[in-house]
């Protein structure tokens, strides 16, 4: 199988379901750049080159550049999705989502319930998230529990990009709107991923390794903090299960809750805060649903509870770490 | 024109060390000295000089990403600005902010800022308290060409409008937003949407540095006088990519040296002043080099500058879990 970068894993779901299907359509902020400009066009390909490419093959009425209006084209997203296209919109970094959540959770999540079942809404909205570029408070942000909250939003986090395109793909035929976290500093991480389409089912858990003592459920970026500890923790005899939910909403919760019941212990891993994140959230339904297997108490590695800190020295100290993954382990054992 | 020589000198030497600054930030930050993204305004100084020359302490700004040169115009420390860019503890935000988020509340100054078209809003909430302090203090928000599209800075310009408040909306318009030109984005003109409001508007050339601060001096003098806001396009251009390391296939051939050689706000503020007679060459370049020096030595304190510690991680926060 050839290796590709979860940049070009994601590049080429897109382009693949482009040329399979007409009425999906690419817009944002310089997805291509430079539509109008005396030089290139594509000289950008999206922010991150996340897009490079598709203005290219695609032409200037599937690919468009938007001006600064995150409120206008992603409700014209919305409001394109529900009449027939499948539009795959680019908020960039996941902090933009203040000046247009409303196209968001209140119209495409809402259409489906709300018109009695007669709306379908397949809108995607890709977004970067998460810290470690030294962008500051702005732009590190995680906040894929907020979209979580909201019934009729599907929430994905791929972790890999195996899993990017996969994820992509089933984003771009699936029938609701989806919003698409991609850690904007795993662009370059490579692995295996097939030339054809295929898709990754959303609410299956990836069971990434098995063992019997403790279970660590992580997100994103931060499966590769839990598979790094593990792998640690198994030369002091500590055997783990690692989860990977790839899909935060929906959430896996039987392949959770099984492997809880098998170690009776969990650790939460999310580079997102303390209160109301994912690591809250899987550890309540833990709690309450496989609490007489618990052998101890649950516990979260996260972010603390502040803004991203711009200084480097802050920002390592406020991104989770393997050696907190590991103390966590270890405090569930002790 | 009616500027002391004292104030031309003051003028020509906030554009200076301006245009220090940025190119000292650009070669360090691509020798890897900096962290993070910086957004350079070189090439924009004529707008820096000459907006804030018309503001004194009584005024707020709210301002964008682009904002080293506006900082320096404002005159926020040159060392706690620099130290804030390399993420120094000794920064004007102690290095938790960045350059992105520099701000100095003491000098009314709200900030860069992250979110574009966020300032559109401040500046009308700075308006509100300008005008309950009853000192004729007026409030101005910045917002690039791209900036303009978006739907806040229309919201901000009805509440300026319907309010009648001191606010003054600065597009600053180099040409670009990211890779995309405001040929292509921007619908309409500046000035018709800006009237549309019922609120007056005029184009300037951003190259020039009295064309700036003459339009800004008569917008400040209505705000102050409770004749309302008023929106100031100011075309310019940027000598630098988007953000440093932007390639910039998107220009045209040749358009940044076109731009350095024929349309270098220093070099016509330059030939003004000295073909009047007001001041001499030898004047500004003794300025030049003294704010290239001052810069300099900013640039290698900051390098050296304490950095922060786990204590600092959280403090201003009033809970943590
Ligand atoms: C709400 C929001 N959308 C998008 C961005 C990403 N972004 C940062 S700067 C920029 C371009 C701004 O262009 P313009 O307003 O013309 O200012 P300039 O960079 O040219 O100074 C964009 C799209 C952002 N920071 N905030
Ligand atoms: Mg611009």
């Amino acid at each position: 199988m050839p290796m590709k970068s979860y940049r070009a894993a994601i590049n080429e779901a897109m382009a693949g379901e482009m040329r399979r299907d007409s009425s999906v359509i690419v817009m944002g902020e310089d997805v291509s750049g430079g539509t109008g400009a005396p030089g290139e066009d594509d000289a950008w390909g999206g922010p991150l080159g996340v897009t490079k490419g598709l203005h290219t093959e695609f032409g200037p009425t599937r690919v468009l550049d938007t001006p600064i209006a995150e409120g206008g084209f992603i409700g014209a997203a919305a409001g394109a999705a529900v009449t027939g296209m499948r539009p795959i919109v680019d908020l960039m970094f996941v902090d933009f989502l203040g000046v247009c959540f409303d196209a968001i959770y209140n119209q495409a999540g809402k259409f489906r319930y709300m018109f009695g079942g007669k709306a379908e809404t397949p809108l995607v909205v890709r977004t970067m998230y998460g810290a470690g570029l030294r962008a500051a408070s702005q732009h590190s942000q995680v906040l894929y529990s907020l979209f979580t909250h909201v019934p009729g939003v599907k929430v994905v986090v791929p972790s890999n990009p195996y899993d990017a395109k996969g994820l992509m793909i089933q984003s771009i035929r699936d029938n609701d709107p989806v919003v698409f976290f991609e850690h904007k500093a795993m662009y370059d991480e490579e692995a295996d991923v097939p030339d054809e389409a295929y898709t990754v089912p959303f609410g299956e858990a990836n069971v990434v390794r098995e063992g019997e003592d403790v279970t660590i459920v992580a997100i994103g970026k931060m499966v590769h903090l839990a598979n790094e500890a593990a792998d640690n923790l198994a030369n002091d005899g500590i055997s783990c299960t690692v989860i990977d939910p790839r899909t935060v909403s929906p959430l896996d919760e039987e392949t959770i809750l099984e492997e809880v019941e098998a170690t009776g212990r969990l650790v939460v891993v999310d580079e997102s805060h303390p209160r109301c994140s994912m690591a809250a959230d899987i550890s309540s339904i833990v709690a309450q649903k496989a609490f007489k297997s618990l052998k101890a108490a649950i516990e979260k590695v996260t972010a603390p509870h502040c803004p991203v800190p711009f200084a480097p020295e802050l920002e390592d100290l406020y991104i989770p770490k393997v050696e907190d993954v590991e103390a966590a382990v270890r405090r569930t054992m002790a | 024109m009616q500027l002391s020589r004292d104030e031309l000198l003051s003028a020509y030497r906030t554009m200076a060390t301006a245009r220090h600054f940025e190119e000292s930030v650009f070669q360090n930050f691509s020798d890897g000295k900096i962290p993070g993204f910086v957004h350079l305004s070189a090439g924009q100084e004529a707008t820096a000089a000459g907006v804030y020359m018309a503001l004194d302490e009584r005024d707020w700004i709210a301002t964008t990403h682009r904002a080293h040169g506006q900082c320096i115009a404002r005159g926020l420390d040159l060392q706690e600005t620099m130290d804030e860019i390399y993420g120094a503890t000794t920064g004007v935000c102690g290095g938790k902010g960045g350059s992105m988020h520099i701000a100095d509340l003491d000098k009314g100054m709200l900030g860069a800022n992250g979110i574009i078209g966020a300032t559109g809003p401040l500046a009308v909430g700075a308006g509100l308290s300008a005008r309950a302090k009853g000192e004729n203090g007026v409030a101005v928000a910045f917002y690039g060409d791209g900036g303009s599209n978006q739907g806040l800075i229309f919201e901000a310009y009805n509440l300026a409008n319907i309010w009648k408040l001191p606010v003054i909306f600065i597009c600053e318009d180099n040409g670009y937003a990211e890779a995309t030109p405001s040929s292509y984005s921007v619908a309409g003109s500046q000035v018709a949407r800006a009237n549309g409001f019922g609120m007056p508007a005029v184009e300037v050339d951003g190259f020039d540095f009295f064309a700036v601060y003459d339009a800004m001096r008569e917008a400040v003098e209505r705000a102050r006088n409770g004749e309302g806001p008023s929106l100031i396009h100011i075309k310019t251009a940027r000598f630098y990519g988007h953000f440093v390391g932007d390639a910039q296939t998107y220009r045209g051939d040749g358009e940044i040296d076109k731009l350095r050689a024929e349309k270098d706000c220093l070099n016509m503020f330059r030939e003004k002043v000295v073909e009047t007679g007001l001041l001499t060459g030898e004047q500004l370049d003794e300025i030049f080099e003294e704010e290239r020096a001052r810069v300099a030595d900013a640039a290698s304190a900051a390098q050296v500058a304490p950095r922060a510690t786990e204590a600092d991680l959280m403090t201003d926060v009033y809970a943590s879990y």
